[in-house]
């Protein structure tokens, strides 16, 4: 019935402005409705079309893979079930989560931990910067961005880009609450997936499935490289980490990532000086 | 129910070391965010380090695997990624693609190993 209406309202739009922006948008495999459409005067609804964008990405498919991952890794570090779920939940940043169990899981302290996870989350404050002037309208309150602002991580700052342009403004908080519901919700089966098949799977697909962290990460990363600076931090930070572990200092992660980091500033500095 | 949550202690931890390293930041955003201008190159800085980060955290699992992963000899893990990474760049970043070519790489490998 639903598609049914919106078939009629796709129909009733053909020939106006918004056809072109609609015939884009057809890309997806669900489209949403036009700017003008009525169904989005309701918050509600508004919502319901931000939970179901979550089946028109292949980046949700990702997050599935990553959080399956995570689980099994979860399983594989001694941590509870509810610990793994509270930490999809409450942290709602892959890195971060793995970050936690594999420095907690390998014996480092609680703030040796924190502190790694403090500075892996750094990237979080620009996506933030980036993204939430898109949400706002002129009445909007900084407590109603509140819940938004915790969805925030690398795939619905992606998606925001991609999806909120098709949102009426004030519309676009209700719809980033229902995407970011609609993400985590799919990341907590998918935790508890990975949790159960690491524990009950031959060790052959456990690995298979402690390997797709890796894998997406890296891939997903290299994605979203948009300057020299990006490539050379993901480069100088898979080469370094097997160096500095030699140490075995207990922040291996945070002395090489820094290092390999400003390095890569340093080389992005120096290219713009050279071009200036 | 105590077992589904494990200990109190550990639980206390992921609140202290997981949810509010990340949350502070995203709240910092949040309050500060109108007054950081987006091309700064403070944030170019940010961005490597935390691409860095993230690779560094590639790089551990790879190194050091947690697990079963520990299974898979070495080089068939490092093997895996690069058939992941080269077939992810082949199909102009299919990310999809690049996953599951790295995963059959890493099972026909240990299939053949026995």
């Amino acid at each position: 019935m639903a598609a049914l209406s919106r078939c009629l309202l796709d129909a009733g739009c053909f020939g106006q402005p918004y056809a072109r922006n609609e015939s884009k948008s057809h890309r997806s495999p669900l489209a949403l409705p036009p700017l003008s459409s009525p169904s989005w005067q309701s918050p509600l609804r508004a919502f319901a079309w931000g939970m179901s964008s979550v089946a028109s990405t292949v980046l949700t498919l990702v997050l599935f893979a990553t959080y399956l991952g995570i689980g099994a890794l979860a399983h594989d570090s001694h941590f509870s079930l509810g610990w793994a779920l509270g930490s999809t939940l409450l942290v709602w940043a892959g890195p971060a989560q793995i970050i936690l169990i594999s420095t907690l899981g390998s014996g480092a302290t609680a703030v040796q931990a924190a502190i790694a996870v403090t500075v892996s989350a750094i990237r979080l404050f620009p996506m933030v910067v980036s993204v939430l002037p898109l949400m706002k309208t002129p009445k909007t309150k900084r407590r109603h961005l509140l819940l938004a602002t915790h969805f925030i991580a690398v795939t619905l700052w992606v998606e925001c880009y991609r999806l909120l342009p098709q949102v009426p403004r004030e519309r676009r908080i209700a719809f980033t609450h229902g995407l970011g519901c609609g993400l985590v919700t799919v990341c907590m089966v998918a935790t508890t997936l990975g949790y159960g098949l690491a524990a009950n799977l031959p060790q052959l697909f456990a690995a298979a499935i402690l390997l797709l962290t890796p894998l997406a990460f890296l891939l997903s990363t290299a994605r979203n490289c948009r300057q020299i600076s990006d490539v050379l931090a993901l480069v100088l930070g898979l080469a370094m980490f097997p160096l500095v572990s030699m140490l075995h200092t207990g922040v291996d992660i945070l002395i090489s990532c820094v290092t390999a980091g400003t390095i890569a500033y340093g080389v992005h500095w120096w290219r713009e000086r050279e071009r200036a | 129910m105590s077992e589904f949550f494990g200990s109190p202690h550990a639980l206390l931890i992921l609140v202290l070391a997981g949810f509010l390293p990340n949350e502070i930041w995203r709240m910092a955003g949040l309050w500060f965010g109108s007054g950081v201008d987006e091309g700064s190159e403070v944030l170019v800085w940010v961005r490597a380090v935390a691409t860095a980060i993230l690779a560094g955290v590639i790089a551990q699992i790879l190194v050091q695997p947690p697990g079963a992963l520990a299974s898979v000899p070495d080089w068939l893990r490092y093997g895996a990624v690069a058939a992941g990474f080269a077939a992810f760049i082949l199909t102009r970043r299919s990310i999809f693609t690049g996953v599951v070519c790295g995963e059959i790489v890493m099972l026909v490998g240990k299939w053949w190993l026995g």
